[in-house]
């Protein structure tokens, strides 16, 4: 290191200023968070009762479960994976905390042993895809139906209810201020992945498994190592996800976060994610889980026959990521 | 006998390349025509402007039986009776001999249906007149390469073909396969097929070639009958150019100090004495620039792929003479081995990052000891190198998908120096890049080794092994065949090791 001391030719400031505007002119992010904005402005007109704080916090709250998932799925996708099995370790996750109050296990005991499953279930994927091999798409579709198998074996398809302390109903239920807590949570796990993912050596490593994992592991890279962490941690949020939507509902139903997997990779390829990896964001992730979000509300408040939401997300999805590649083929990545 | 297809004058252009130079060629029906040339030479190039891979420029001129023609594409090509077997061969492994044979223009019954019992009947006549003795509905993925290679020509045949071009046919044949080929091509022949024979085993050439055309940087030296050329004539012909126009003065810089100890190294194989590169001896010195040359496929990058952990081998490495156990890259660059690979796009870069990114991407802790990563000096680094190497980049912030070949080579070249490593391996580092990067890469080369860092140069270019060398070992058939002394290297001798 050598070199290290050595005068290096740095910006001047107004050059560096103006690189960066450019810079975030030419995020991938814009385009959707551009899509956010004209479908936010279209409901607000039509409907002034959206832009209420009410009406905000509720809307925030009910993407907010998809939100904190897409943000362990996006990493995922990034390493040129997938992972199908978040809806069900969602759910199992919850099972396995409301197991544990049923039997009389303490709060913290209970919040850990559905964690520790999250935990588990990454474990499995990523052994199965980094040891054994197995494509991510065979790979976590096989532990979405055993984890979704779990949960009707041990529940026999009635939700379980258990008694809880009143502090615990506050992850799901309360308000810090008056925005609530869920909210919270995404929010800070937003920040939080969002910094790991852009300034440490963890999110490099990330992006180069995914931008080219032979000339990553050629470089030094333990790349099998980064992708059973990120299939951790998706497991991880997936679980912390349930624990939210038992607090919420104090009842752990057997189909809770049934089909989940399929919104929250959505959130992630609207926000930018390449399915092939290499590409996207933590924070298109969450505006992708948004911009869905929002679209339902919009649909319900305008009187909209509720029948044709998925339509219209669905023509949402597909517009939004269509103008995504045709702008960065355009741009001639 | 007048020739059936004549090219005049063909010349190609690639940006800052110039791979033809108004080539002359005639091939008659009836005869195997030799393509002699080092690699590079441009008959790779000549023989896809042939097959309407690639468009020649303008200004030359294609005819056959003497009426000019623009060859299109492939399937073009295959109209006008030009077919190739390329070394790589390209079928449907799970497909049949006659599904591969009629691939894309099945015989249909009632327009829609596969007619199968025909494609059986005709692929067995075909089969037939090869003297091949095979059902047409075995398997393709059950036959060896040497079948393969007889279903490809099989193919050709179907078509009608008037010439057969075969890029390397013998290249990864065993002996008997090999000999029955030579025996099919000299029934092709009688048959008034005309071939075209592209390979670097001299001896085959004088076994079965009635002529023999000699390309020599993209031009073509001479064609000539095969009783009129020997063998020594043959080699001067293809390497013979001047020198010392091309590189500077070569001083060497390599010390007693041994860095690399490579005993017995052998790829992993059941039958050790059957792996395709084994026994392979050598040491390597500080400050010393280690040639490697062979022909394409002789295994030189195999050697170095096992050496940085890529592929598993038996033998022993020492480094500074301590053995060592490498068995994944991570293992071999903690040894100090840096390894620039002949892909550069496949293997050495991550296209769509920076290029601040792809060159941090080799010493990453070295920018971040903890958990987060200091930007600022990451980015002062980089722009240290940028600035030493010439790298020509608007910032470090671009991505190298937006550089040129040169440009992104020499990141590559920058990701493994930043590192500081002991042995530097870099696996064809000039192809694909204009000259003027090549000098600037060749004198980064000559650099390192100055800086005591042991450089281990793999080129299919005998002129860069010669100029760039302190010491050159030959590899054929996946074996050391012969090892110069710099003062005792010369083209000629280095292409007889190469290729007797």
């Amino acid at each position: 290191m050598t070199a290290r001391d050595a005068q290096a030719p740095l910006p001047s400031r107004p050059a560096a200023a103006s690189r960066r505007w450019t810079a975030l002119l030419q995020l991938r992010e814009l385009n959707v968070l551009t899509a956010l904005l004209v479908v936010i402005a279209l409901i607000s007109f039509s409907t002034p009762y959206f832009l209420t704080t009410d009406n905000l916090m509720g809307v925030f709250r009910s993407f907010s479960l998809i939100a904190i998932m897409s943000i362990g799925m996006v990493m995922v996708i990034i390493t040129g994976g997938i992972d199908l099995s978040v809806g069900s370790v969602m759910g199992l996750s919850s099972l396995v905390t409301a197991l544990g109050f049923d039997s009389g296990l303490s709060m913290p005991v209970c919040i850990l042993a559905g964690l520790a499953t999250g935990l588990l279930f990454g474990l499995f994927n990523g052994v199965l895809i980094t040891v054994i091999r197995l494509p991510p798409f065979i790979a976590t579709l096989g532990s979405l139906s055993i984890g979704r198998g779990l949960m009707y074996i041990i529940t026999h398809g009635v939700p379980l209810t258990p008694d809880t302390p009143d502090i615990f109903a506050e992850i799901g239920q309360g308000y810090v201020g008056l925005v609530p807590v869920p909210v919270v949570i995404m929010l800070a796990m937003t920040i939080i992945f969002s910094v790991l993912m852009r300034q440490t050596r963890f999110g490099r490593y990330v992006y180069a498994t995914g931008g080219n994992e032979q000339a990553a592991r050629l470089s030094g890279v333990k790349t099998g190592r980064v992708k059973l962490q990120v299939y951790m941690l998706s497991g991880v949020i997936a679980a912390l996800a349930g624990i939210v939507s038992f607090s919420r509902y104090l009842s752990a139903e057997p189909a809770s976060g049934f089909g989940a997997e399929l919104d929250v990779i959505a959130a992630a390829a609207i926000g930018g994610a390449s399915l092939a990896g290499g590409v996207g964001s933590v924070e298109g992730a969450i505006i992708g889980a948004a911009l869905a979000g929002i679209i339902a509300n919009g649909v319900v408040l305008m009187n909209i026959n509720t029948y044709a939401q998925q339509a219209i997300t669905g023509a949402v999805i597909l517009i939004a990521v269509s103008l995504d590649v045709w702008r960065s083929r355009r741009r001639g990545a | 006998m007048t020739a059936f297809l004549e090219m005049r004058d063909v010349s190609k252009t690639f940006p800052g390349v110039r791979a033809l130079n108004k080539v002359d060629l005639e091939v008659r029906l009836g005869e195997v025509h030799a393509l002699a040339g080092e690699n590079g030479a441009g008959k790779s190039t000549l023989m896809k402007i042939m097959t309407g891979v690639y468009k020649a420029d303008p200004g030359g001129s294609i005819l056959i039986n003497g009426c000019p023609v623009e060859i299109t594409d492939a399937v073009h090509a295959r109209a006008l009776g030009i077919s190739i077997i390329y070394q790589e061969l390209s079928m449907v492994e799970n497909l049949t001999v006659a599904d591969n044979i009629f691939l894309g223009r099945e015989p249909l019954r009632a327009g829609v249906f596969l007619d199968k019992q025909r494609m059986n009947r005709e692929a067995k006549a075909v089969l037939a007149m090869l003297h091949m003795d095979m059902a047409p509905t075995t398997p393709v993925a059950q036959l060896s390469i040497g079948q393969k290679q007889m279903i490809e020509i099989a193919k050709a045949i179907s078509y009608h073909s008037k010439i057969i071009i075969m890029d390397e046919p013998t290249a990864s044949l065993s002996h008997h396969e090999a000999v029955t080929l030579i025996g099919l091509i000299r029934k092709l022949r009688q048959q008034g097929i005309g071939i075209v024979y592209i390979t670097h085993r001299l001896d085959e050439i004088f076994e079965i070639a009635d002529r023999v055309s000699i390309l020599r940087d993209g031009s073509t030296v001479d064609s000539l009958p095969i009783a009129a050329v020997t063998r020594d004539i043959l080699v001067r012909k293809m390497v013979d150019r001047e020198l010392s126009q091309l590189y500077g003065q070569h001083i060497c810089h390599a010390t007693p100090d041994v860095l690399l100890e490579v005993k017995a190294l052998t790829l992993h194989h059941p039958k050790p004495h059957q792996a395709r590169v084994r026994d392979i001896d050598f040491t390597l010195h500080r400050g010393e620039v280690l040639g490697f040359f062979g022909l394409i496929g002789a295994g030189r990058t195999e050697i170095m792929e096992m050496i940085f952990g890529m592929r598993a081998s038996s033998g022993s490495i020492a480094v500074e003479g301590h053995a060592v156990a490498i068995h994944d890259p991570a293992d071999a660059i903690a040894q100090g081995i840096g390894f620039v690979t002949e892909d550069r796009k496949g293997q050495g870069l991550v296209l769509n990052m920076s290029v601040r990114e792809n060159f941090s991407l080799t010493h990453l802790e070295a920018y971040s000891p903890q958990f987060f990563v200091n930007r600022p000096r990451e980015t002062a680094r980089c722009n240290d190198f940028v600035a030493s190497l010439g790298i020509k980049t608007p910032s470090t912030e671009q991505p190298v998908i937006n550089l040129s070949g040169g440009n992104q080579q020499k990141i590559v070249i920058a990701k493994w120096v930043a590192r500081s490593p002991k042995i530097l391996i870099v696996d064809e580092p000039t192809r694909g890049i204009d000259i003027g990067a090549k000098a600037e890469v060749h004198a980064l080369l000559a650099r390192l080794a100055r800086d005591g860092i042991g450089v281990i140069v793999i080129s299919s270019d005998l002129p860069e092994v010669l100029a760039v060398s302190d010491r050159v070992i030959v590899i054929k058939d996946g074996r050391i065949s012969q090892t110069f002394a710099r003062e005792h290297a010369s083209q000629q001798s280095i292409m007889e090791a190469a290729t007797a």
